[in-house]
């Protein structure tokens, strides 16, 4: 079972659904890297090898019985470490496109900086990656958004490569959002003050699977993360039960 | 305005004997019928007492007291629509709070019991 060895434990964080076809190597190249981190996988109701293939590749594996998104799914893991007693959660995606190699970059900022996140970006290493036009529109407008809400430029919103502390974990352990969760993520950490930083991360293209965002799905996401937003600015966080 | 009004007064009837039918069949808490209830009670007196009907349709300065009546059985549907809308959004963090303890106490008793299982003592 995953617990911390020692005070200020990192853990990494994979949430996974269907990533049969990945999960195996993004594992074992955290493990080969950073072998005396402990890697927990949580499995989102895969429906094909997901859970097999991580547990072979030497993950912690928590499976969720049924499918919870990926809000949920991020939320059980931070719950799991948060209870469990580590410090630090790096997440990383479960396709191949977050880079292991920078995990040490991440852990090292998030551990010396006064920061209780912080976010791999894509996009501040000069030489933008190419993306599609819609998510490309959609990464421009949330960043015209948040820099009006946190006062403070956020190159890459939409990064899933993100790492937490201790005080961030607590807070995500009781309240995440559960759709598209990075950007409402960043707003209820604004509302407790907590900080973040950007460090330059090179993303991958992704080892197996396709991406599932459609225009139309794209379109949700605007209007659902917009909405998300707004709600979280208003939130009442006073009657918020305990989860 | 007689014959939409006793339309208007069968379909409360309808509506009570249905959730009536509900409670004692199990498909509806109690709690959550009261709701259904008092709005058929509601469209079932104003649709039979038309001087309440009038008065009310006074009250909201309309003219025509059906019209009236149509705008009152709205609102108390759009109510009974967002009560049921935050309860299901209360049962789906629940829900999800429960899914993700359970998922991590299953993992937890795993390793409890390959820990203790036989076949490591041996």
């Amino acid at each position: 079972m995953i617990t911390p060895q020692h005070s200020n434990a990192l853990m990494i964080l994979i949430p996974a659904y269907n990533e049969g076809g990945a999960i195996r190597r993004v594992v074992t190249e955290v493990r080969g890297l950073l072998p005396q981190i402990p890697v927990l996988v949580i499995d989102d109701c895969s429906t094909d090898d997901t859970r097999t293939e991580a547990l072979a590749a030497g993950a912690g594996v928590i499976s969720v019985p049924y499918h919870l998104g990926l809000g949920g799914c991020v939320q059980a893991g931070y719950r799991y470490a948060y209870d469990a007693g580590f410090s630090y959660v790096i997440r990383i995606d479960g396709d191949g496109q977050h880079d292991p190699q920078f995990i040490p970059t991440l852990f090292r900022t998030l551990r010396d900086s006064p920061v209780q996140m912080v976010i791999g970006s894509r996009y501040l290493q000069g030489k933008v990656p190419a993306t599609s036009f819609a998510r490309g529109v959609g990464i421009w407008f949330f960043r015209q958004i948040l820099k009006l809400i946190l006062e403070k430029e956020v190159h890459d919103p939409t990064s899933g490569f993100v790492g937490v502390n201790r005080q961030a974990l607590e807070v995500f352990a009781r309240s995440f959002p559960l759709e598209y969760p990075e950007i409402e993520a960043l707003v209820v950490l604004q509302r407790r003050q907590f900080r973040f930083a950007e460090v330059p991360v090179v993303m991958r293209p992704r080892l197996a699977g396709v991406s599932t965002i459609t225009a139309l799905k794209s379109f949700y996401y605007v209007l659902h993360v917009l909405l998300g937003v707004v709600v979280n600015i208003l939130k009442y966080e006073g009657k918020r039960r305990k989860g | 305005m007689d014959r939409l009004l006793n339309i208007v007064a069968g379909m409360s009837v309808l509506l009570i004997g249905l959730v009536f039918f509900a409670i004692r069949r199990a498909h509806i808490r109690v709690e959550y019928s009261v709701s259904w209830l008092s709005a058929a009670l509601v469209m079932l007196v104003l649709s039979q007492w038309q001087w309440a009907l009038r008065q009310v349709a006074e009250f909201l300065g309309v003219n025509n007291a059906p019209f009236a009546l149509l705008l009152i059985i709205l609102s108390l549907f759009l109510i009974v629509f967002f009560r049921f809308s935050v309860i299901i959004s209360d049962l789906k963090d629940a829900n999800i709070a429960l899914t993700q303890k359970l998922a991590i106490l299953e993992y937890q008793l795993q390793h409890v019991q390959e820990k203790h299982s036989p076949s490591r003592d041996a």
